[in-house]
């Protein structure tokens, strides 16, 4: 362990210093310097804005699906264009709003400020990912819009979207849509990892790191192990389609439920990866605005690790209607009841913080405090589906949608729409409008009710999933409009706060540092932070940073001013270890996109264009690692081997 | 926290390498996520394989046993490619800069050798992969191994290139370092393909 | 104040969901088989369980806020980093873990319980009906020993009333799902696959099921029929299938059967007895015989049979039957024709 050092007294910042910092860490503005940008608050934003333009998209389709199934036996969209849209939904709001948003871009913005460092791992990589996830997104949206959407459900099940039964680039555009998001996740997820074990500040040990850092971290390590088993389906979909191959063909020896089992052997630990940043962000505004530091900081965690773990041993439960056998099933029945201690004690730790501390019910709690009324519910009717004689009644009908929707929403959404009135003052530096903000919060707590609690009954009472339309014999239809009709709050209440985004960037309060007196380091600078995110690199005392500092908390120094040098710290106790340096702005990782979109989307379509396309992309890696050679001899110049 | 007037003091990091190795190393990090991931897909590829066998009586069903010669080969040569990996390895974090142009030369080579043996492999797996399941996973998996291999066989080539004609930083030497890691993955998970393709249809 | 108003809405939804539920034609909550009976007990079970927790879980919540809500702001109230009651309340987290735990364990084992009981229906010489899906239709076949015995059918499946019956599934093309709540789960109707579920209707009636799986785009419009009746009047709708209609004897179904046999239908439809072998669509031996068309979507009368054979694809856009602009007596022979077809 390194022994802090006193030295002469520290002036207060320079100006000069931190207008050589800023000359340093600055990306190229205009243009052309957006392509160029490695920043990632910069990169971070960008995951933002996208992603919930993508979330837009997909309640837009949503709207346009309740529209039709407001009334029965209704002409408003006809069954292809109807499948496509829902096939769509689900799609975009699975893979190109909930896990960008949730974890890419909450991650991406947050990990490196809440850690104490001025850049993610691995900034180039990070560039190249959102450019390929928008690339992946701007394809489903491409196909969707020359009627060529995919449309055999947001899973895709074979054999409806093999080669036999969807004629056309339908599921390829899909297959590959996954390919795109997947790769992109991955190496978010690497380069999270990276940042929370290796480049947190000096003293923030393994238990003083923030429960959303490790919420994002634990959430890093299911994408790993989990995000392989899609890319394998959907490209064994894409082969069976375009090569010949036989994988889930039965006449051929392939199997259906092979497909089913692979698909959710990711898709179970996808709703994890969804749901655990939402309890990292519960967790963290809970503790801010109950004004104490968390109850239950260890168990908290080992809940979420315990939900990481024991959501990769789930998976069946989708497939019970399946006929496997009965003793299989009810191994994933006692699972999926297993981890449901997980998000209880999590539950139970935030009721006693709020038992126990001074509650202020901003706008941001409103929404964190939404998650035990819906999320809750959600668990709850996950516990009745475990079971398998129930999950048989209920499985593919309404009631699985009411289900999902309470958990993703609850679970995901509101605490999102939370973390984004918490934070965006320190992304843009000014508040939100708490007026606005509180109508948002009610007409969408009670438009989502409106719509999502009745689809329970609709599912006891018979009505399947992915349906177009219904016979009005079964009076479906007054629970039907009335989910219909909540949709309209819910837009409604969307539309206040795209408003009051844009209405708080010219007259919102200032923020400050740190207008919500909160313990995590992102507070600790301006708002939004400069390019270099910290004028001082901070080290830390507590596990709440800014709660438990010391009055004079010392900071780093010793790093080299004249290049962007990071400091890189051991995995236990945060202890400097060794500096490395971070690349300058470059075109490349989007001309690598580029190659890469290249790549993936001309093999949909002939198989002849794999080795020029992949060639391509080997090239521009190859001028991505390339050395450069003034870099190369001034490090070489400075540089220190370790001991 | 102080505010600005008052003396903080001060952590001094100026005096940490710049140069460090092993799992110190964000790089070698990065390649054991990359390790990680693809590792994964390995095990899924090959699980599948044995959900497959499941669905027949005959395995291989309708194709000849894979032949075992080139396999066996490309298997040998792999794994005592192992030694002059960690020879190379060493030496890279030595930073012993004429030991390694010999290794990296070396491996470059190993690496060409092994991807001709598979160019030979694949035809003697004595199926095709739009026959039927089996072949499909079978090519699969083996594509998927060589996907690997030439990708590695490229990252050695390009890092020769590097260590003999541009400025050496210590960088340079952790990167040969890490692949010598990422070709260690290769090795290993070829045994694992190996024993899958050539011997589970034998065994099983 | 607005959050205890929200949650007492809250309840009053969960209240009338049980009264809203309970009635109805293909509802999972109105069990008309011994199935359907069992998992239903199941369910209100758990339901109650689940339902109770809520309440309690709402009930902390609301009262933790409500006590500790402050009108202060943020900046006036500084942290606790150190709480003295976290130690007693670390009991208070223990029992409730400790409680779920318990909870669950009862949920476990009566699922796992109920599990058994259901899969255990059997009997020694059942009715056996393969049902084999298609998109979107059901193809329903009692299978006997000898071939000419074999009844051949379509989306309508009798079964005697108090008696087990064994529902063998299969898929022709794309996965399916049999689903008849009032009597039992679903059960994926998967190619590749021959699975097997048992089923017992208590009362004598008709029970809707519908696909539950999607398939593709008439998804939607795939649904079917179970007719429990007493044993007698099974064993006469089964003697009635499996008899070949007699040949027509007037000049319009004459006319009619050969309508049928020149045009395009016998490609995919098949009546024993005149010759057709058509495998593509349901059998129509004894299509006067059946309830609805088109899978459950309309009644089987003149018109509805009218309007479908013209142009299915108004009334099913997408399905495999295309559109047969019939000269109007030669409709009109045709439907003579089907209609003695009972």
């Amino acid at each position: 362990m390194t022994p802090t050092e006193q030295s002469a007294v520290a002036s207060a910042p320079d100006i000069d210093r931190l207008a050589n910092l800023e000359r340093i860490w600055k990306d190229p503005s205009g243009f052309w310097g957006w392509f160029t940008h490695v920043n990632h608050r910069s990169i971070g934003k960008r995951y933002m804005v996208t992603a919930f333009a993508f979330f837009l998209a997909g309640g837009v389709l949503a709207a346009l699906m309740r529209i039709q199934l407001s009334r029965p036996e209704n002409h408003f969209l006809g069954p292809d264009l109807y499948n496509q849209i829902f096939t769509t939904h689900g799609s975009t709001m699975m893979f190109l709003f909930a896990v960008p948003m949730m974890f890419e871009a909450l991650s991406v913005y947050l990990v490196p400020l809440m850690v104490g460092n001025r850049n993610i791992c691995f900034p180039r990589l990070n560039a190249y990912s959102y450019y390929v996830y928008l690339a992946g997104g701007l394809l489903l949206y491409a196909g969707l819009f020359i009627n060529t959407g995919p449309d055999a459900g947001w899973f895709a099940y074979v054999p409806l979207s093999g080669p036999d039964f969807t004629p056309g680039k339908r599921s390829d555009i899909w297959a590959q849509m996954i390919t795109f998001t997947e790769l992109s996740a991955l190496a978010v997820a690497v380069e999270v990892i990276i940042t929370t074990f290796k480049l947190r500040a000096p003293g923030m040990s393994l238990n003083r790191i923030p429960l959303f850092v490790w919420a994002q971290a634990i959430v890093a390590f299911m994408v790993i192990f989990a995000m392989p088993a899609v890319m394998l389906s959907s490209t064994m979909l894409l082969m069976d389609r375009t090569v010949n191959t036989h994988f889930f063909n039965p006449a051929e020896g392939g199997d259906a439920i092979l497909y089913q089992h692979l698909f959710w052997f990711f898709g179970h630990p996808e709703v994890y990866i969804i749901f655990i940043p939402g309890t990292g962000i519960v967790s963290t505004i809970i503790s801010t605005f109950s004004r104490r530091r968390i109850f239950g900081y260890t168990a908290i965690l080992l809940s979420m690790v315990g939900t990481a773990f024991v959501g990769f041993g789930l998976w069946v439960h989708h497939m019970f209607a399946t006929g496997l056998p009965q003793m299989g099933e009810s191994f994933f029945t006692a699972a999926s009841l297993m981890v449901v201690i997980a998000s209880g004690t999590q539950v139970f730790c935030w009721l006693v913080t709020m038992w126990t501390g001074k509650v202020v019910l901003k706008t941001p709690m409103l929404f964190a405090l939404a998650f035990f009324f819906v999320f809750v519910m959600g668990g709850l009717t996950g516990v009745l589906m475990a079971s398998v004689p129930v999950d048989l009644q209920i499985h593919d009908t309404f009631f699985i949608v009411a289900h999902f929707h309470y958990v993703l929403i609850g679970g995901a959404v509101f605490p999102l729409f939370g973390a984004l009135y918490y934070w965006m003052p320190k992304i843009t530096g000014r508040m939100l409008s708490e007026t606005a903000g509180k109508w948002h919060f009610w007409l969408f707590f009670i438009g989502f009710n409106m719509t999502f609690f009745p689809m329970h009954i609709l599912g006891l009472r018979g009505m399947p999933r992915r349906v177009y339309t219904y016979s009005s014999s079964m009076h479906w239809a007054s629970l039907n409009m009335l989910a219909s009709a909540g949709a309209v709050f819910m837009t409604a209440a969307v539309l206040i706060f795209i408003a009051n985004f844009f209405w708080h960037q010219k007259k919102g309060e200032l923020a400050g540092n740190n207008p919500w007196g909160a313990a995590t380091l992102e507070w600790a600078t301006s708002s939004p932070p400069p390019v270099y995110n910290f004028a001082e690199l901070p080290t830390v005392n507590g596990r709440d940073a800014l709660w438990d500092a010391l009055p004079n908390q010392p900071i780093v120094e010793g790093l080299d001013e004249d290049c962007r040098q990071v400091l890189v710290t051991r995995v236990m106790d945060a202890d400097p270890d060794h500096r490395d340096e971070f690349p300058e702005a470059t075109p490349i990782p989007f001309i690598a996109a580029i190659a890469t979109s290249g790549f993936f989307i001309s093999t949909i379509f002939t198989a002849k264009a794999f080795f020029p396309t992949i060639i391509v992309v080997g090239i521009v890696l190859l001028i991505w690692y390339w050395p450069r050679r003034q870099p190369s001899l001034r490090r070489k110049e400075r540089e220190i081997w370790e001991h | 926290m102080g505010t600005l007037n008052q003396p903080r003091p001060l952590l001094d990091v100026s005096r940490t390498p710049t140069v460090v190795f092993g799992h110190r190393s964000i790089i070698w990090w990065g390649q054991s996520g990359l390790m990680a991931i693809e590792g994964t897909m390995f095990a899924i590829f090959i699980a599948t394989y044995f959900f497959l066998r499941t669905r027949e009586t005959d395995w291989p069903p309708g194709f000849d046993l894979p032949a075992l010669k080139w396999g066996s080969i490309n298997l040998a040569l792999l794994v005592l490619s192992a030694v002059p990996n960690q020879w190379l390895k060493k030496k890279s974090e030595q930073g012993e800069l004429g030991a390694v142009r010999i290794g990296l030369i070396a491996m470059s080579l190993i690496g060409i050798v092994n991807c001709a043996i598979r160019a030979f492999e694949f035809p003697s797996l004595n199926c095709v992969w739009d026959g039927n399941a089996y072949g499909s996973v079978t090519w699969t998996l083996l594509g998927f191994h060589t996907f690997h291999l030439v990708t590695d066989t490229c990252d050695t080539l390009v890092l020769t290139v590097i260590m003999f004609f541009t400025p050496i930083e210590g960088r340079r030497f952790e990167d040969v370092s890490v692949n010598a890691l990422y070709w260690y993955f290769i090795i290993i998970t070829f045994i694992a393909t190996y024993l899958v393709i050539y011997w589970a249809p034998r065994w099983l | 104040m607005k959050r205890r108003s929200s949650f007492w809405l809250v309840v009053l939804c969960c209240g009338l969901a049980c009264l809203v539920s309970c009635h109805g034609n293909q509802s999972a909550l109105d069990s008309k088989g011994l199935q359907a009976a069992r998992i239903e007990r199941l369910w209100w079970l758990m339901f109650s369980i689940v339902v109770a927790v809520y309440l309690v879980v709402l009930g902390w919540f609301g009262t933790a806020v409500l006590r500790s809500r402050t009108r202060q702001s943020v900046q006036e109230i500084p942290p606790q980093v150190n709480v003295e009651a976290d130690r007693r309340m670390t009991v208070v987290v223990a029992w409730a873990i400790g409680l779920t735990v318990v909870l669950l364990f009862v949920m476990l084992t009566a699922s796992v319980r109920t599990g058994h009981a259901i899969a255990n229906l059997s009997s020694k010489n059942p009715v056996t009906i393969d049902v084999i899906g298609h998109q979107w239709w059901w193809e329903v076949r009692y299978e006997a020993t000898q071939a000419d015995q074999t009844v051949v059918t379509a989306n309508e499946i009798h079964v005697p009333v108090g008696q087990p019956v064994v529902i063998k599934t299969s898929s022709v093309d794309v996965i399916h799902s049999f689903w008849a709540p009032n009597l039992h789960g679903k059960r994926d109707l998967i190619p590749g696959y021959q699975n097997a579920v048992w089923l017992q209707a208590d009362q004598p009636g008709t029970y809707r099921g519908q696909c539950a799986e999607f398939c593709g785009h008439q998804h939607a419009h795939m649904a079917f029929f179970v007719v429990a009746e007493p044993l007698e009047k099974f064993n006469a709708w089964l003697a009635q299938q499996v008899s070949t209609p007699a040949p027509p004897s007037d000049q319009v179904s004459k006319q009619g059967e050969q309508v049928f046999l020149s045009h395009t239908c016998v490609m995919c439809h098949t009546v024993r007895g005149n010759g057709s072998g058509g495998k593509l669509g349901p059998d129509l031996t004894h299509i006067a015989s059946r309830m609805t068309i088109a899978a459950g979507t309309l009644p089987n009368n003149r018109g509805n049979l009218a309007g479908w054979i013209l142009d299915s694809q108004s009334i099913k856009p997408g399905n495999k039957m295309p559109p047969n602009p019939l000269k109007p007596d030669d409709l009109n022979a045709l439907l003579e024709y089907l209609e003695t077809l009972k």
